[in-house]
């Protein structure tokens, strides 16, 4: 702040015309500036800190409890609850399931997205707004109502069942739900919009002068693609995949509905914990380790995309 | 020399009907689940068979006699409604203040106000229930509303700051120079200004809070279930056709929502 002060008003002598001692009345303004600022924002820091900060924090403190067998809250401050879930190899396996979970829905969101980004942003027709509309408006729809679709899609008396049987292709219906295919499948098509979002607004780099003069010069379709393109969007790429993994690792309705029991993630678990088994400590110990998980993977992140950066 | 032209020529407009194909078929993935809930509706079967063996209206003249999803409608549209007003409260003059008054940490705050969009939500929702629940909150509209405060503040605060952002500040710094006071400059040249922003802001508020499902769930499943709990808990049992004609009704509202966002600001813009 100080070092633009003392950029800025050496530079501008007699830009505008300043009264003498000026530089008081700046200073107060600033002053007033600052007490606006706080002013205009504290409703909603205030509003943010109690429905939000607190409910975290409150809930990384229960984490030190101890949940008891007959479903009481040992108040105290022990790390116990905490190390349980990783002295537990199901826990392991549920910490695991939910990062390959995460993986594979990003990867297969992310490449099946691409080649729609681009199209939608290299686009010249004129439904161009239309095709842009219809491809993000399913993140308006409720989820809920979306994982039901896909429930009546890959159901055993489903949609893609019923044809295969129909065409003799299976005898017995494909287990397409109340597992973990399904629920990629759910995932990928319900973040498929968000990908899309990220993507084109990371696409404005994209110059397609660039792309038509490596072809003029003699480049191949496949070469401009590998040279040019995918370079120039890769960070685009690099942030819908890290976005579409954080959603997934967190989703718990796709996960709860078209898994059917059978899938078992941290979403999931801490579902049951908290509103099954009522063991608080125990699901904000879950919690905590969701957290941890997310943390690590934007630190990956960061370091990824800042050596690009220097690459670049 | 007179190949390579050739060749290429002949090579774009098979690439160009293959990507187009392509689009076409993830335009189908990505819309599938939607448009197969509007056809269901209409089936007068109850247990899901392909294709349909006849059609119907019988579950969308059930609908107003579901007393259940009536209420659960009344509390969605309740607490969407409350929601929205606070986070338009104290989202708009936060994001003034973003914009417009340079302050040591600005950047900081900026972030924890978006913040709230990458918790997971089962986390927050865990959060919420041991909070309200000793407060008595837990199973109230209040209870509700405080769950959707933060998730839908980030938007209102991410379109008012674009609105506010790319406008032209000059006319404000005009009427502040000819003597207009804070309210008058606001009032007069920034609400004006910011509008579009601030309804986009709103409407998506809206629809977040009246679509969000798992907060819901765990502040108020068992007193005050809204709509998609309702539904949620409905098609956990069984996903045949009864539900389908209210999912209609809420994809309908969605469309609603996507054509008014389309025009106060352009969807993508408002979404991103």
């Amino acid at each position: 702040m100080s070092a633009t002060t003392s950029i800025a008003v050496p530079r501008l002598p007699g830009a505008d015309d300043l009264p003498p001692g000026h530089g008081v009345h700046e200073h107060r303004s600033r002053r007033r500036d600052r007490r606006t600022f706080w002013a205009l924002a504290a409703p909603g820091l205030l509003g943010l800190a109690v429905t939000y900060l607190l409910p975290l924090l409150y809930m990384v403190r229960m984490a030190f409890n101890r949940g008891k067998p007959d479903g009481f809250i040992e108040q105290t401050f022990t790390l116990d609850t905490l190390i349980k879930p990783l002295t537990d190899s199901y826990y392991w396996k549920v910490t695991l399931d939910t990062f390959l979970m995460g993986l594979v829905v990003a990867a297969i969101c992310v490449v099946i997205s691409y080649p729609l980004a681009l199209f939608l942003t290299r686009s010249t027709s004129r439904y161009k707004s239309l095709l842009i509309a219809l491809a993000i408006a399913p993140l308006l729809t409720s989820a809920v109502v979306r994982t039901y679709g896909w429930m009546v899609i890959l159901g055993g008396a489903g949609l893609v069942n019923s044809t295969l049987m129909h065409l003799g292709l299976v005898t017995v219906p494909l287990r397409l739900t109340n597992n973990m295919t399904g629920v990629v499948i759910g995932l990928v098509e319900i973040f498929m919009p968000y990908a899309i979002l990220v993507m084109m607004s990371g696409f404005g780099r994209l110059d397609p002068r660039l792309e038509e003069a490596a072809a003029s010069l003699g480049a191949r379709p496949r070469a401009v693609f590998a040279r040019i393109t995918l370079p120039l969007t890769l960070p685009a790429l690099l942030s819908a995949f890290l976005l579409i993994f954080v959603l997934s690792i967190s989703s718990f309705i796709t996960t709860n509905l078209l898994g059917g029991g059978a899938v078992h993630v941290l979403a999931t678990e801490i579902y049951d914990q908290a509103t099954g088994l009522l063991n608080w400590p125990f699901a904000a110990a879950l919690s905590v380790i969701l957290l941890v998980l997310f943390g690590v993977v934007i630190a990956i992140y960061q370091t990824v995309t800042r050596r690009l950066r220097l690459d670049a | 020399m007179t190949t390579p032209p050739n060749r290429f020529r002949r090579r774009v407009p098979v690439s160009a009907v293959a990507l187009r194909v392509l689009v076409a078929l993830l335009y189908v993935f990505l819309l599938a689940p939607l448009v197969i809930i509007v056809v269901i509706s209409f089936s007068s079967n109850q247990y899901l068979s392909f294709p349909p063996t006849g059609f119907s209206l019988r579950w969308y003249a059930e609908l107003p006699a579901e007393t259940t999803f009536i209420q659960g409608m009344q509390t969605t549209l309740i607490t969407a409604s409350i929601t929205t007003l606070i986070v338009l409260l104290i989202g708009v003059p936060a994001s003034i203040a973003l914009a417009r008054y340079e302050v040591p940490g600005r950047g900081a705050i900026s972030a924890f106000f978006l913040s709230p969009l990458l918790v997971p939500s089962v986390v927050l929702a865990l959060g919420l229930v041991l909070t309200l629940g000793p407060l008595g909150l837990t199973n109230t509209y209040q209870g509700i509303v405080i769950g959707h405060v933060s998730i839908t503040l980030p938007y209102v605060i991410r379109t008012t700051l674009m609105s506010l952002t790319t406008a032209d500040t000059s006319s404000e710094e005009a009427a502040r120079v000819l003597g207009a006071n804070g309210w008058a400059v606001f009032r007069l040249i920034t609400l004006p200004i910011i509008r579009p922003g601030v309804i986009a802001g709103g409407i998506v508020a809206f629809v977040v809070s009246f679509d969000e499902a798992v907060i819901s769930l765990f502040v108020a499943e068992s007193g005050k279930p809204t709509l998609p709990v309702q539904i949620l808990r409905y098609v956990a049992d069984s996903a045949d056709a009864a539900v389908a004609a209210l999912s209609v009704v809420l994809i309908l509202f969605s469309v609603v929502i996507v054509v008014l966002v389309e025009r106060v600001m352009g969807l993508r813009r408002t979404l991103i």
